[in-house]
């Protein structure tokens, strides 16, 4: 499986996009997404970008405002979701040119479409980012 | 002002704002994005739903609309509500022509619909549909919902079609058929079990994005069996020689590694295969090598493939060559001064050191020093470490770690599992009863009813056998400590209940035995437990049975036993308990006082809970007593084969149960309204309640079962067999007799009613008893090396000093003597760390805005008329705007570190930014300015700075743009 699930939280702890990759309920999600932002968003950056959380590894990176946190399996390689963060950011970037946590909120259909393109079923499937992009664009023309 | 900012807003609105959303829309995420706190945002939120209800009820809503609303309606579910009133609307949306609207139609329903809902059953037939589509961007559009909405009953319906798309002509779209193939081998695995070659064709695929996807269904097939996909190795070490050769496309790199993610897949895969196989191992040696020395190991990504390979290298057959390199990149990663890279360190660490277990000395004390790091994720994947290197010689090292740090945590999950450790560790290399029992006695202590009951029962076995040997002594000695630690521990406040029943028994099989403590010094305690954890009924039956065997004890022994007042009143108070175990124990009590030593010595023998128990089938002892009945003129007994006939009630339950039925009607004449009870239970439950009783002697089963039903009845026999059962029951916490099913179920419930307040009360008070506890300990006299010790591996911090001092006092000579030498590195690698990790550079932009902390003492309101002044037409002007709002920002910056809690007029201040904001970008637009920056949309890059700044995201260097560093 992999990943579990993908979040982008700001540094309030405002859930700004969610997605998951297997079924949790509203309430699951609400518990989960305040344990997460209890336990991940008090960490300095010395600290590792790893946190365990019950039967969740979870990974995240923060750019200024706004946390990017995915939960994966145990067996998951950190460091390479650590960076497949970045990769998610850098597409976001290159796509909304200078990405901020608010073109994620006016655009969080858009930011979704990218996240569909680059994992599937909880595994990461395409790390081009012009394969990401080409068909939302593709999309733009239509 | 208000009157400005609305302006601003409409303004903004007028010329779209560059968003092409409505006012609705941006007043919606606005307030979200400023909302400063939950309740805020759950109101604003609430406040949406109703209206959404209302806008949803209006006739002929335009598409475009719709899809803003879908988008809102995501929003309401991401903040944790429920939006399944509008969920129709989303399935709706589904069929639309327009490309756009479908994908956002599916986005909606796959974020609010599980693949078993009911509504998904109407979308199969548009995803049916669109998967026939001749725009190739429908169909990814409809493989993607396919991944997220089929579950195993609608698969059949989509499959064929899906398995046509494998051959599809586009690149994207194989890829995603693929992936749609995977779906159903998760969610089916027979449905496509016949399909399962097109993931080996697909692997030669020409695109290397469809051989990428390949890799995850195929990597899921090796998981679960390795042997049918021996032959793809070469195929994938040629596929990592390529890659890894940068044959790939350009765009695949990332940071100037070649498809890194697509290595890493691999390399997992080769893991498996090369497992126990040193052919298939063989053939990768080369192209691993080759990973080793070619990756970059300054980049994150670079050290993420190495670590892949140390995984891999570690699970193929040995290859010393390889396994240096291995060793070579672990050392550099805990060498390191990232947390990250130390953490990725002691992983592969662990990994290594099942095959060569000397790895482990040279990194010693990096080890000991993630080990004392006061992070936690470092700290539990290097006691995961430790407990991979434990062994008879360091497991007291390790087991005193283990409990320190699960005593000082909160965490109930990772507690158990700590716990569990520890008692697994324990239980496998103990070096002594006597350290095991402390050990025990801790673990019981702090995680209390987090600890499986097994091991409560473990332990008591293991003080009643002792050493297992002959030696009285040592035995004797290990019991009259464990006592007395008892007697020590048992004063303390809400101690878990598992482990005040070990303290129960332990005290009442051996209180007396070396004769320190008087009967009445530990009956007393016993009572004190039963009254203060008169709410826990298992407590109260091990105390009070403890009591008996105490009072036992000393009849045999010939002492005049004088009840305590106090125990006197508890055994009064529980004949009358509504629990019938209590009482029933509570009688059996007062009945072995009352009777003479001889007859105590065959019922309660000392020290005999390890004796079995021979059960006199014949009941010979019952001769006499019997005859002389005969004598009187009583019926003799009549075996049961010779009396199928009349049967009675004990017989019927051991007849086949056919027969039982055919004389079911005529036994109930016969027989006494009382045992008819258990007659009236049909025949399968009666069954069922012997069975519970795994004891071949039926007469046996059926006395007991008799005897725990029916708790009144009180002749010499039966109670003396009760005695005998209940004894061993406790004893073993095997449900051996029928009279412990009773026991075993008040437990069970006790503890699932009790359980939350219980662990709750453990947690809060265990620093408190910890303190006690180790205050109390015999000779805790740390020497002026081990403190030296002490404070420089911990770094002097009150907490972790106490920590050092009750973890390392009982480190033995050997290992004392390389922490001493290990001390002064660490001192100095600890300085040196800290002067490396302050100005250490990093990608990511941590500099954090003044938002939540202080802010300057800037008038934003002076500060917002001067922006409107200097902003009248131009958009160079706009450029002069940003600059003067940032300066104060950064100010801000340099005032957080010097004045920390200063608070000040943030709110207003972010709204203030973000009424501007939006005039500014109003203003562009007006004048006409069409600044581009990249991106596909036409934005100008200070409306952008503008609108982050208005979200509280405040800049910090010179490019105000949130994501300047990503890109270098």
């Amino acid at each position: 499986m992999g990943i579990r699930f993908i979040l982008m939280v700001n540094k309030q702890g405002q859930t700004r996009l969610a997605q998951y990759y297997e079924h949790l309920t509203l309430q699951e999600r609400r518990a989960l997404e305040a344990e997460i932002v209890r336990k991940c968003l008090a960490r300095n950056q010395q600290q590792c970008s790893f946190v365990e959380l019950w039967n969740y590894k979870i990974v995240y990176r923060r750019y200024v405002s706004l946390f990017f946190l995915v939960g994966v399996d145990n067996d998951e390689n950190e460091l390479a979701i650590l960076e497949f963060i970045h990769l998610i950011a850098q597409t976001m970037d290159h796509h909304f040119g200078n990405v901020c946590e608010l073109d994620i909120m006016f655009y969080l259909e858009r930011a979704h479409f990218m996240l569909d393109e680059m994992v599937m079923n909880g595994c990461i499937v395409e790390t081009s980012k012009t394969h990401i992009l080409a068909p939302i664009q593709q999309m733009d023309k239509t | 002002m208000e009157q400005l900012k609305t302006i601003g807003r409409e303004l903004a609105m007028g010329s779209q704002g560059g968003f092409g959303q409505s006012k609705e829309f941006l007043d919606l995420v606005k307030s979200i994005g400023e909302a400063r706190s939950k309740a805020e945002e759950e109101r604003i939120v609430l406040h949406e739903i109703e209206t959404l209800k209302r806008r949803l009820a209006e006739p002929d809503i335009p598409k475009r609309k719709m899809k803003e609303y879908l988008i809102r309606l995501v929003y309401v579910e991401m903040l944790g509500h429920d939006a399944s009133f509008a969920y129709i609307h989303a399935v709706k949306m589904t069929h639309d022509d327009n490309l756009v609207l479908k994908r956002t139609g599916y986005l909606a329903v796959s974020l609010f619909l599980n693949d078993d809902h009911d509504l998904i059953i109407l979308i199969v037939n548009t995803i049916q549909k669109d998967l026939k589509s001749d725009n190739y961007l429908v169909v990814c559009t409809a493989l993607n919902a396919v991944c997220k909405l089929i579950n195993d009953e609608t698969v059949p319906a989509v499959l064929p079609q899906v398995v046509e798309l494998l051959a599809h002509q586009k690149e994207a779209v194989r890829k995603k058929a693929i992936m749609a193939l995977h779906r159903f081998y998760q969610k089916s695995p027979s449905s496509v079990s016949h399909l399962v070659s097109n993931f080996r064709k697909r692997l030669c695929d020409n695109d290397p994005g469809v051989m990428g996807a390949t890799l995850c269904p195929l990597f899921d097939l090796i998981t679960i069996d390795v042997n049918t996909y021996k032959d793809l190795v070469v195929s994938f070490v040629s596929i990592l020689k390529q890659v890894a050769e940068r044959r790939l496309p350009k765009t695949y790199d990332y940071h100037q590694l070649p498809a890194p993610f697509i290595q890493i897949r691999l390399l997992k895969i080769l893991a498996m295969l090369g497992s126990g196989d040193k052919q298939a191992s063989e053939k990768m040696y080369t192209v691993v090598s080759d990973i080793f020395k070619k990756c970059d190991s300054t980049s994150n990504i670079g050290n993420a493939v190495l670590y892949e390979c140390i995984c891999c290298v570690s699970a193929i057959h040995l290859n010393p060559k390889l396994l240096d390199q291995a060793a070579q990149v672990i050392s550099r990663f805990l060498k390191s001064d990232s947390h990250n890279l130390k953490y990725m360190g002691i992983d592969a660490l662990g990994r290594l050191i099942k095959i060569s277990p000397e790895i482990a000395e040279q990194h010693q004390l990096a080890v000991i020093d993630c080990l004392e790091d006061p992070d936690d994720t470092l700290k539990r994947k290097t006691f995961e470490l430790l407990y991979k290197m434990t062994k008879s010689s360091n497991v007291e090292v390790i087991v005193d770690h283990m409990i320190s740090y699960m005593i000082s945590i909160n965490d109930n999950h990772y507690k158990t599992y700590i716990a569990s450790r520890c008692v697994e560790l324990a239980e496998q290399f103990a070096p002594s009863n006597q350290w095991f029992i402390q050990t025990m006695n801790k673990v019981f202590e702090h995680a209390g009813d987090l600890v499986n009951v097994k091991v409560a029962h473990n332990l008591m076995k293991l003080i009643a056998e002792g050493f297992g040997e002959d030696d009285d002594t040592a035995d004797s000695q290990l019991r009259s400590s464990a006592v007395e630690s008892y007697l020590r521990i048992i004063v303390e406040p809400k101690l878990p209940s598992v482990f005040l029943q070990v303290i129960c028994w332990v005290l009442g099989e051996y209180g007396t035995a070396d004769g320190k403590y008087s009967a009445s010094y530990i009956t007393g305690k016993l009572c004190d437990v039963a009254e203060a954890y008169s709410n826990d009924e298992t407590v109260k039956a091990y105390a009070v049975t403890a009591i008996m065997k105490i009072y036992a004890f000393e009849i045999s022994a010939a002492r005049k036993v004088d009840m305590l007042p106090e125990c006197q009143s508890l055994v009064e108070e529980l004949s009358a308990s509504h629990s019938t175990d209590l009482q029933q124990r509570a009688y059996e009590l007062q009945a072995v006082i009352g009777i003479d030593a001889h007859a105590i010595e065959s019922i309660m023998p000392s020290d005999a809970s390890c004796e079995d128990i021979e059960i006199d089938k014949n009941l010979s002892f019952l001769d006499g007593y019997v005859q002389r009945a005969i004598e009187k003129g009583a019926q003799p007994y009549i075996s049961e084969n010779e009396r199928t006939g009349m049967l009675n009630i004990n017989n019927f339950r051991n007849q086949d149960q056919p027969e039982a039925l055919s004389h079911s009607l005529r036994f109930e004449a016969y027989e006494l309204p009382k045992p008819l009870v258990p007659s009236r239970v049909p025949p399968a439950a009666v069954a069922s309640s012997t069975e519970l009783v795994p004891v071949p002697e039926p007469y046996y089963a059926r006395e007991t079962h008799q005897a725990a039903s029916l708790p009144s009845v009180s002749d010499a026999g039966s109670t003396e067999l009760k005695l005998r059962l209940d004894g061993v029951q406790k004893k073993w916490g095997r449900p051996t007799y029928s009279s412990s099913a009773s026991l075993t179920s008040t437990s069970g419930s006790h503890k699932t009613t009790n359980g939350v307040t219980q662990v709750d009360g453990v947690s809060t008070s265990n620093s408190k008893g910890r303190e006690a506890y180790d205050s109390r300990k015999p000779s805790v006299e740390i020497s002026p090396e081990k403190q030296k010790l002490a404070s420089s591996l911990f770094g002097g911090s009150s907490r972790t000093e106490k920590r050092a001092s009750s973890g390392n006092h009982k480190v033995s000579k050997a290992t004392e003597k390389s922490h001493v030498g290990k001390a002064a590195g660490a001192h100095s690698d600890a300085v040196a760390e800290k002067i490396n990790s302050e100005p250490t550079p990093d990608l990511l932009d941590f500099s954090d805005s003044a938002v939540t902390s202080t802010a300057p003492s800037v008038d934003p309101f002076q500060q917002l008329e001067g922006l409107l002044d200097q902003t009248e037409a131009t958009s160079t002007m706009n450029n002069g705007a940003a600059g003067a709002s940032r300066t104060p920002e950064i100010m801000g910056l340099y005032a957080d570190s010097a004045v920390s809690g200063l608070s000040s007029s943030v709110a207003n201040r972010d709204e203030f930014n973000l009424a501007s904001e939006l005039s500014n970008a109003a203003r562009t637009s007006q004048v006409g300015v069409s600044q581009l920056n990249k991106g596909p949309n036409p934005k100008d890059s200070l409306e952008k700075d503008a609108l982050v700044r208005q979200m509280g995201v405040n800049p910090t260097s010179e490019n105000p743009n949130l994501f300047k560093d990503l890109l270098g």
